[in-house]
Formats: C-alpha cells, sequence, structure tokens
C-alpha cells in the first residue's frame, strides 16, 4: 500500500454539518446490556457519526447528538431489540445544507 | 374540527413531492408532512437527476429549478490501490437544448420542488414528523399520528413516500425492515473549488458536467461504489457499500471515503477544496425481489420506502418521481369514478407501475443484488487488480517477449480464480443481466 491515509477525525467532519440538537431527548437509545451483540458491536465501526463506543465496562454507547439519521444502526440493530430507534422530534435533528 | 384529506402524502423527498404536486394540480385536497425544518434539510442523494422523468410531471421545470450541470461525459473507473482502468463516454450531443441529466444539490431542489407543490394548491407542514398509522375498525388506513399536540390528521389515501428507513409503513407490518444485505449505506462530502478549477480538472466547460464512477479496491472487497458528481462551485464525493458487508469487516464508512479521497487517481482533481459538508444515508439496493406489497386499504409505498432503485444503473429517483406521480394518477382515477380508496381499486397503481419502466427495469436485474452480495470479494478486489497488473504488464516494456506476457495474464487469472470459477463468474454474470 502506498497511499498515504490522512486521518480525518469523524467529529470534525461533524462539526462542517448543522444540528438542532433536542437536549434531553436522545431518539436512539441503546438496550442495558453486559456483552454487546456482534452487530452492536459492530455499530462502533459502521456508524458513519461515530456515535457508538464502548465504556471501559465493555458496553456499548451512544451519543446521538451527531447523529445523521441514515438508520445504519436501525437495520442492524432494532429488529434483536438492541436499539430503541425513532427519528428525532420533527424539526430537530442534522439539518443538511447541500444533502 | 376534524380536517379531512383527499389525500396526506408523509414525506418530501421526490417520490413524496411527485406525488403531492400530481394529486393537488388535479385538485385533490392534500397535506404533505416533512419532518424536516424545510423540504431538502433531511434529503441526502448522490446527486444526478433525469430530466425525462421530472418533465412527465413539470414539462418546464428548466425555467426556474436550480440545476447545477448537465452531464456531457460519463466515467466508470475499475481502481487496485494505485490506477485505475477506465471506459469514459463524451458526447458533445449531450449539449442539446433539452439535455436529459443534470447534477443537483438536493437540499436546494427540493425546496423548489416543494414551492411547486404549494403552488399547486397543496399544504405542506414542516417540522412535523409522521409517528404512526391511524386505522378503523376494518383495518383500513384512515389518517397518521404526528409528533404535534393533538396531531391526528385524516384522509381517504396514505401516501407513504417516507423514505428508506421510514417509520410508517413497518411499524404498521405493511413493509419488512431492510435487510442488512439489501440495504448500502453511503457517505458523502461536499468538496468546494472554483468553477473554473472544476472546469479545467474535468475537461468541461460552462454548465458542462462529469461523472466518476469507481469500483474496486477502493470498497475493501465489499460490495460497493464510489462516486464523484461535478456540481458548479463543488464535487460530490462519496462511497457507500452493503451494510451487512460494513458489519462483517467492521470498517468504518468515513475511513472508506478517506482513503478513496487519498487514492493518487482521485487526489489531484479535489486537491485544495474545502468541504462543507459530511452526509450519510442509506440506499435501497435489494431490487425486485426487495419490493414490499405496494397498496392496500387506504394507503399506497412509492420511491425509496418501496425499494423502487435500480442499483446498477444508478438511478433512484427517476424511480421515486415516477413512482410518485403514478400513485397519484392511480388516485387520481379512482377518485374520478367515485371509488373507495379501497385495496381493491388502488391495485391500479401496481398494474400502472408494473407497466413502466420502473418495475420493467428491477425485473430485468432481479439476481443481480444475491450475485453481487455473494461474490463481492471477487467482483470488488481479484478482477479489478487483476484487470490492473494485465494493463501495466501490457503497457511496459521491459524487454519480456509479448507471448510469455499473454501467458503469464492469463495464469494470474486462473491461479485467482480457477478455470472453472471464471466460467462460473462469466455464466452467473451474464444471466443476472440478461
Amino acid at each position: 500500500m502506498t497511499i498515504a491515509v490522512t486521518k480525518v477525525r469523524v467529529e470534525d467532519k461533524l462539526y462542517q454539518n448543522r444540528y438542532l440538537v433536542d437536549s434531553g431527548r436522545p431518539h436512539i437509545i441503546v438496550r442495558p446490556h453486559d456483552k454487546p451483540s456482534a452487530n452492536l458491536l459492530a455499530l462502533t465501526y459502521v456508524c458513519p457519526a461515530k456515535c457508538y463506543e464502548l465504556n471501559d465496562k465493555g458496553q456499548v454507547e451512544i451519543t446521538a447528538d451527531g447523529c445523521m439519521e441514515c438508520g445504519t444502526c436501525r437495520i442492524l440493530c432494532e429488529k434483536g431489540g438492541d436499539i430503541e430507534w425513532n427519528y428525532p422530534r420533527g424539526g430537530f435533528g442534522v439539518l443538511f445544507k447541500f444533502g | 374540527m376534524i380536517e379531512q384529506f383527499d389525500a396526506i402524502v408523509v414525506g418530501a423527498g421526490m417520490s413524496g413531492n411527485a406525488a403531492a404536486y400530481t394529486l393537488a394540480s388535479q385538485g385533490l385536497k392534500v397535506l404533505q408532512l416533512e419532518r424536516g425544518e424545510y423540504p431538502g434539510s433531511k434529503n441526502v442523494q448522490g446527486a444526478i437527476m433525469y430530466a425525462n422523468m421530472l418533465e412527465k410531471i413539470i414539462p418546464d421545470f428548466r425555467d426556474d429549478a436550480p440545476l447545477e450541470r448537465h452531464l456531457v461525459e460519463q466515467r466508470l473507473w475499475v481502481m487496485d490501490d494505485t490506477s485505475h482502468t477506465g471506459i469514459h463516454y463524451r458526447s458533445d450531443d449531450f449539449n442539446e437544448a433539452k439535455p436529459n441529466r443534470y447534477t443537483i444539490i438536493r437540499a436546494q431542489f427540493d425546496k423548489w420542488f416543494s414551492r411547486k407543490v404549494r403552488e399547486a394548491g397543496a399544504t405542506v407542514l414542516c417540522e412535523t414528523t409522521a409517528t404512526e398509522l391511524v386505522r378503523d375498525g376494518n383495518g383500513k388506513v384512515i389518517g397518521v399520528r404526528t409528533d404535534r399536540a393533538g396531531g391526528v390528521v385524516f384522509a381517504n389515501v396514505v401516501v407513504l413516500a417516507e423514505g428508506v428507513s421510514g417509520l410508517l409503513g413497518t411499524r404498521a407490518g405493511l413493509r419488512e425492515m431492510p435487510k442488512p444485505e439489501t440495504v448500502a449505506i453511503a457517505v458523502k462530502e461536499m468538496h468546494f473549488l472554483p468553477e473554473e478549477v472544476i472546469g479545467q480538472r474535468f475537461g468541461v466547460k460552462g454548465d458542462e458536467g462529469c461523472v466518476i464512477e469507481a469500483v474496486g479496491t477502493i470498497s475493501r472487497s465489499m460490495a460497493g461504489l464510489g462516486f464523484l458528481y461535478t456540481n458548479k462551485e463543488s464535487i460530490s464525493l462519496g462511497i457507500g457499500c452493503l451494510v451487512s458487508d460494513f458489519a462483517a469487516t467492521m470498517e468504518s464508512p468515513s475511513a472508506l471515503l478517506d482513503a478513496m479521497k487519498n487514492h493518487p487517481s482521485i487526489r489531484p482533481l479535489i486537491a485544495g477544496s474545502e468541504v462543507k459538508e459530511y452526509a450519510a444515508h442509506l440506499i435501497p439496493e435489494g431490487g425486485y425481489r426487495a419490493i414490499p406489497q405496494l397498496f392496500g386499504d387506504g394507503w399506497v409505498i412509492v420511491g425509496d420506502a418501496a425499494q423502487l432503485n435500480n442499483a446498477i444503473h444508478r438511478e433512484g429517483s427517476n424511480l421515486a418521481m415516477t413512482s410518485g406521480r403514478v400513485a397519484a394518477e392511480a388516485i387520481i382515477k379512482v377518485k374520478s369514478r367515485n371509488g373507495p380508496m379501497t385495496k381493491a381499486n388502488l391495485a391500479l397503481y401496481k398494474t400502472m407501475l408494473d407497466d413502466s419502466f420502473v418495475i420493467k427495469d428491477l425485473k430485468k436485474y432481479k439476481d443481480m443484488p444475491a450475485l453481487l452480495h455473494t461474490n463481492s470479494s471477487n467482483f470488488f478486489d481479484s478482477y479489478p487488480r487483476l484487470m490492473s497488473h494485465a494493463a501495466q504488464t501490457f503497457m511496459r516494456v521491459d524487454g519480456t517477449p509479448k507471448i510469455e506476457k499473454e501467458k503469464n495474464t492469463t495464469a494470474a487469472f486462473i491461479n485467482a480464480r480457477s478455470r472453472w470459477g471464471l466460467v462460473s463468474d462469466a455464466v452467473r454474470l451474464a444471466l443476472a443481466w440478461r
């Protein structure tokens, strides 16, 4: 591999976006668990906004503020009950300038 | 007092706007719900817009629609880590009075489309998330619950134009949730550059535009596609792969995009650009076999929510617009003969859609999604590497006799995939394409 990959932190990418955060009312909730399922664990890599992270106890936590509402986590984890998924209330969430 | 509408359209994307416009312009009382601050604020697309399908809805759209560039050149690149092998098609015929394809910026385009919907007489209610379908005792859909206080609205028919990850249809059991192997997750950045710089780098002038679509090792063995679309003063650059492949490989979509931007064939095209937005969106990839039941008592499903996307030809918004228009035309026909919006009557929508390019095209490629899903490492990694190696061997002049080069190239293909594997891939691809 000769490609020098410049790492851009996802947080810095999200900084370009416009959001109206619904404080105290997260639209996605991770259900309490001891050990994350394979799909839930995968979200710590696959979520394009890096909303999902492992805590020191090995459990997956979500901070939904930077969510782009793509639905990837819903496709992977709603059916198995790992997460509770909703859209933000009307008007809240990501507001694309270009889309 | 309960307000009753002829139709409620859920969503103000391509299919929803097409449906709402068509219904309202025929005098129906239409309510359209959109959860974004303005129509377009939640919508993401590559984005290429096909004129023909919009012309059937708004014939003179070119007078005032926000269009970026009309496309005169299309490139398809097969990439390995350091090279690309390309097919380019460019024709001055595309510089016609009424061009066939344009790049657009969805937030701007959807605002324009929504203005047309309102001018046609529909009521458009933004900042309103539809949360649930309301049914009567017989299970007929009679309205929509929203997240506004006292927010239930009623209509004779509900058009579900809520997108690939819409809540209503899946919650009501009208359609299944897409499976990880039938949706792709795509990420995209908007790279801003001066108009002249884009013109120079892509060899286009004025409003002419160029498209590059790229497959190969940039998707790291996953079934996926990268793209660069030229807008007037920006380049839409993105990559998408199947969600199931991402979950299996645990690759990060944003890292994949960064690696693609650093590819030596792509880096010079975006050098010095300013990134102003990062977006992500699911793309329905299940094709014909993933299309849900399209109609029922008091409801129809259109656009991405109905998985109407032709992944092979990268056509989505035109299928969305067409399904929205056709659904509206079916509803208008049922209403004009005073028929109730029952399942039996709304079956007309499916009959009409079956007869259009939408279903005919998806049917043609019905086996393609499964083939790419199960065979992604060959199509997106082995073959691109072999192709690049063959091209380089052919072009490098190093004193090796040509006959030896040919033998080595053939041997490389057979080593990588075996004779039987090569024939079987070719046959399966041909059958799925037929």
